[in-house]
């Protein structure tokens, strides 16, 4: 029992990285735009489905074709931000913000399932050493994809954290996180910074669309799962904090994987319990700034 | 006779010759495939409005309420099959159901109203996962087959016809209830959490207890229709009765026809369901994708161009017409001067809610 609850956890943080990811592009969205973006987990498997028409027709190596994915997600952002978000404006734009991106949601689903069907796929890499493979470390097996995944999803993740806190954008993304009005007065390009913005936000799920594409079967639908999972994330780790996200994502993934050893059939379900219980003692999440005047 | 008296005449013949087509069409149109689409109609006219009660006047929007639609069918179900009730005496159940979904909505808003904006949107969300995973998981809803209703001996025709005057009943009961409730102190109560919680809160409101007593009216008036549909349709699936996609729907209805009004949710239940029923017949749509990708379209359409919905933008596009009518009272150098001042009012339109998201 001991060695399958360590399996467990090992499996859960490398997971949990994955997670990481796509939490962290989804919680840089709220930041700076003040809008949760639902299209996110639909993104993730719009992101696995690029991933897997490119390697399955082109025969591109997975990760070389992150190359193309990437670029292609982040334009679909930025116009996702143009076509849409920026558009919605006054004092019902929380719940409007929302349903746009619900309803963009439901229309990537759908023309999702009218090209690839409703059955499941699964992305097969063998040019890892074959599909299945995995290393022995101590005694626990590591499938090579989830070690992969992990390292890019990590490597991405310290990519935005440099970007946020090294660079003059990132200056900008940060003002406009405290203080919209403020930074708009100093010269901010507001509106750009949110576009950008966006775009690095939906771009992320290119890379997390090809590490779940590759550890899971899915179709069009799975994008629910994974929204809510993500939004869990978020709010669990307190909105708009990167680190939170990093945090909360590696903390659920592995508490999920450790309840799948017992009760496999409940381990969703310790994700929502364990909001609910957060969110009763703490309202504004485990890393989050206690709003001042929440309306 | 002045304009307020006479509108008021004009919106009362309206409702009169509104419920007298209401009650006529299943007498009219027998065919159950067409009655089919009343009986549904009035479901989610129901739902709709009974959403519009609390999210619609509070400002928090639940994308949760299939918690109380599925958990009302599946009280329905289980009651039955438990004490053996059969056929019409069913129906008697439905207070009991009514009080079951009171309790949900209790423990519901006990979760979820501690938190605001995005985040109770997302707990709705996520009590709404854990219900369904409930429904899946526990041995006593039948897992993913879930719960077949008592059989009822009714004639096709007269069982469609008898279950959209009980739906009827149910739609007209609930316009009813949020009619009060708007016009109540309690209404004006809940449109000042709306506009300015902390506000309203220090004016004397006791907004928890005012957000709550909203939720569990809609929680039971939401239960006990998803008990009538259950009946309606015989069965209901974890996947059924705790549907995404009806969250939305309603969602979508309440917004298409007017966020926080009374006639919206109805007519946007009207327009929606008939249509999606109707086009999920069409073989060309077969597949269920081309509906849902038009639900979007229609979705984004409706947020960005009448962003206030079908009532209130149709509403302004009469007033429009109206004082185009008239032209001859407005001197033609006027025209001018008047756009000028549209183009004034329409620069400070923009500029103001730049400020009020700043402020955010």
């Amino acid at each position: 029992m001991g060695r399958e609850l360590l399996q467990a956890i090992v499996d859960g943080i490398l997971v949990g990285g994955v997670y990481a990811l796509m939490a962290v592009g989804l919680t840089l969205i709220f930041g700076v735009l003040d809008i949760i973006n639902i299209v996110q987990g639909v993104l993730v498997v719009l992101g696995a489905y690029l991933t897997y028409s490119i390697y399955g027709h082109l025969h591109i190596d997975m990760f070389a074709g992150l190359a193309i994915t990437i670029p292609v997600m982040f334009i679909l952002g930025v116009l996702i931000h143009w076509a849409f978000i920026r558009r919605l404006r006054g004092t019902e734009r929380t719940s409007m913000t929302l349903l746009v991106t619900y309803a963009v949601a439901l229309i990537i689903e759908g023309v999702l399932y009218k090209i690839y069907g409703a059955d499941q796929v699964q992305v097969n890499e063998p040019s890892i050493n074959g599909t299945n493979a995995s290393i022995h470390v101590l005694g626990f097996y590591l499938g090579y994809i989830y070690i992969y995944g992990f390292i890019l999803a990590i490597a991405l993740v310290a990519a935005i954290y440099l970007l946020l806190y090294r660079t003059k954008f990132g200056r900008s993304v940060r003002a406009v996180m405290q203080d919209e009005t403020a930074a708009r007065l100093i010269g901010i390009e507001v509106n750009r910074v949110a576009a950008l913005t966006f775009g690095i936000g939906v771009a992320v799920t290119a890379a997390g669309g090809m590490a779940f594409g590759a550890t899971n079967a899915f179709n069009a639908n799975s994008g629910y799962d994974l929204i809510s999972r993500l939004l869990a994330i978020i709010i669990l780790g307190g909105l708009g904090s990167v680190g939170g996200a990093l945090a909360a994502s590696i903390f659920m993934v592995t508490l999920e994987s450790v309840v799948t050893v017992w009760q496999p059939t409940w381990a969703i379900a310790v994700f929502y319990a364990a909001l609910i219980l957060v969110l009763l003692l703490r309202p504004e999440g485990l890393f989050g700034k206690k709003a001042v005047r929440a309306q | 006779m002045t304009a307020l008296s006479r509108g008021a005449a004009i919106r009362g013949g309206l409702l009169v010759v509104a419920l007298a087509l209401a009650i006529a069409f299943p007498l009219v149109f027998t065919n159950p495939a067409v009655t089919q689409y009343g009986v549904f109609a009035m479901i989610f006219v129901t739902a709709a409005s009974a959403w519009n009660i609390f999210s619609g006047n509070s400002g928090y929007v639940s994308l949760g309420n299939a918690v109380f639609y599925g958990s009302g069918a599946y009280a329905l179900g289980l009651m039955a099959k438990g004490w053996n009730v059969q056929g019409t005496q069913v129906f008697d159940l439905l207070p009991l159901v009514g009080l079951i979904g009171a309790g949900i909505a209790l423990v519901f808003g006990l979760i979820a109203l501690h938190v605001r904006r995005h985040t109770f949107i997302v707990i709705t969300i996520a009590v709404f996962f854990i219900f369904q995973l409930m429904a899946f998981n526990f041995s006593f809803t039948g897992g993913s087959s879930g719960l077949n209703s008592p059989f009822l001996t009714w004639q096709p025709v007269p069982y469609n016809q008898n279950f959209y005057f009980i739906a009827l009943g149910f739609a007209v009961a609930t316009v009813i209830v949020a009619t009060l409730v708007r016009r109540s102190r309690f209404g004006l109560q809940l449109r000042a959490i709306r506009d300015d919680e902390d506000r309203a809160r220090g004016l004397g409101v006791k907004t928890m207890r005012v957000k709550m007593t909203a939720l569990v009216i809609t929680g039971s008036i939401t239960a006990m229709i998803g008990g009538v549909w259950f009946y309606y349709i015989n069965q209901v699936q974890p996947q059924t009765g705790f549907d995404p996609l009806w969250d939305l729907q309603i969602v979508l209805m309440a917004f298409l026809g007017g966020y926080g009004s009374i006639s919206g949710p109805v007519i946007g239940a009207l327009i929606i369901e008939p249509g999606t029923l109707w086009l999920n017949t069409q073989p060309q749509f077969s597949g269920g994708y081309l509906s849902e990708i038009l639900l979007g379209v229609i979705f984004l359409f409706v947020v960005l161009v009448m962003p206030r919905g079908i009532v209130s933008t149709g509403a302004e596009w009469i007033k429009r017409l109206r004082s185009r009518g008239r032209p001859a009272v407005v001197p033609a150098v006027m025209t001018e001067q008047a756009g000028a001042a549209a183009l004034v009012v329409g620069g400070t339109a923009s500029l103001q809610p730049q400020a009020k998201d700043g402020g955010q």
